[in-house]
């Protein structure tokens, strides 16, 4: 491996980890809970996404092929966390929100979380 | 055939997978990622009521890539946004996007697109399926970001899905 490259790899891993740390103080800083759940969801992402693509590098350049597997991580990784963050969203709804302060969907019907909730709570409110 | 293999493309997909991770080439892992192709999309197809209708595979990967760049771009505005924007500065807002789609698959890779390029979050969808609840990190203008939503993203996807 040429100086060069081995320099770009040690940048990727480094611009990783700091995107790693960002999102973390970013959940410390941020005050809401859902400004809370941007952090990690968006500097994790481009974080574990620079280690892969470091990582596909340094195997690609010592001989051992293209690395599927640190592709098939990155794209299992694109699959999840929009999930992870949806049902976290969708929770926080549910359990904490004011719904006044949500805008209206503008087609008539309401937030599917909301929606729902009607039928779930009315046992436990008697 | 229809009933055996529901889904062609997901099988396909499923079998690639499979192959990848394995890792090796051999019989006994094509074996196996045969009967999962088979297994996988018969045991799930009551969730998958229709196929995806893709009109247009290239221009997926196209979108893929477009999404992929837009991410790296934005991330480094949403560091921005953590490292030196004042906590009590940040202006969080939630926001409407009625949907022109219709296909459940074309929402869902809207809803993944917009949580996954930084700075908005999609918390839920309208009970009918023609609206979805985004949250921005920091949007000093919401419509603007609604309408970005729009002719970024839906724009593109109501080309590639039929």
């Amino acid at each position: 491996m040429t100086p060069v490259v081995e320099g770009l790899i040690a940048a990727l891993l480094i611009m990783g980890g700091s995107f790693g740390l960002i999102g973390s103080f970013g959940l410390l800083k941020l005050r809401q809970p859902m400004q809370r759940l941007h952090a990690p969801t968006k500097a994790t992402t481009i974080g574990v996404g620079a280690a892969l693509f470091a990582s596909a590098l340094g195997l690609a350049l010592l001989g051992h092929g293209i690395a599927w597997q640190e592709i098939l991580v990155s794209v299992f990784l694109f699959l999840t966390a929009p999930l992870s963050a949806l049902y976290l969203a969708k929770t926080h709804l549910l359990r904490s929100i004011d719904r006044r302060e949500l805008p209206p969907s503008g087609t008539g019907a309401p937030w599917a979380t909301l929606a729902q909730q009607g039928s779930q709570v009315s046992p436990s409110k008697n | 055939m229809k009933r055996v293999l529901p889904h062609p493309v997901l099988s396909v997909t499923l079998a690639l997978l499979w192959l990848l991770l394995a890792n090796r080439w051999t019989l006994g892992s094509l074996l196996m990622a045969l009967i999962l192709a088979t297994l996988i999309p018969l045991l799930s197809a009551q969730w998958w009521p229709d196929r995806p209708q893709v009109r247009r595979p290239l221009a997926l990967v196209g979108y893929i890539l477009l999404v992929v760049r837009d991410v790296i771009v934005a991330s480094f505005q949403v560091a921005r946004i953590i490292l030196f924007l004042p906590a009590d500065r940040i202006r969080s807002a939630w926001i409407t996007v009625p949907l022109d789609l219709t296909q459940p698959e074309a929402i869902s890779l809207l809803a993944g697109t917009i949580t996954m390029t930084p700075g908005t979050l999609t918390a839920d969808l309208s009970s009918d399926g023609r609206a979805l609840l985004v949250h921005a990190l920091h949007a000093p203008d919401p419509k603007a970001i609604r309408d970005e939503i729009k002719t970024r993203y839906e724009a593109r996807l109501k080309r590639i899905f039929a």
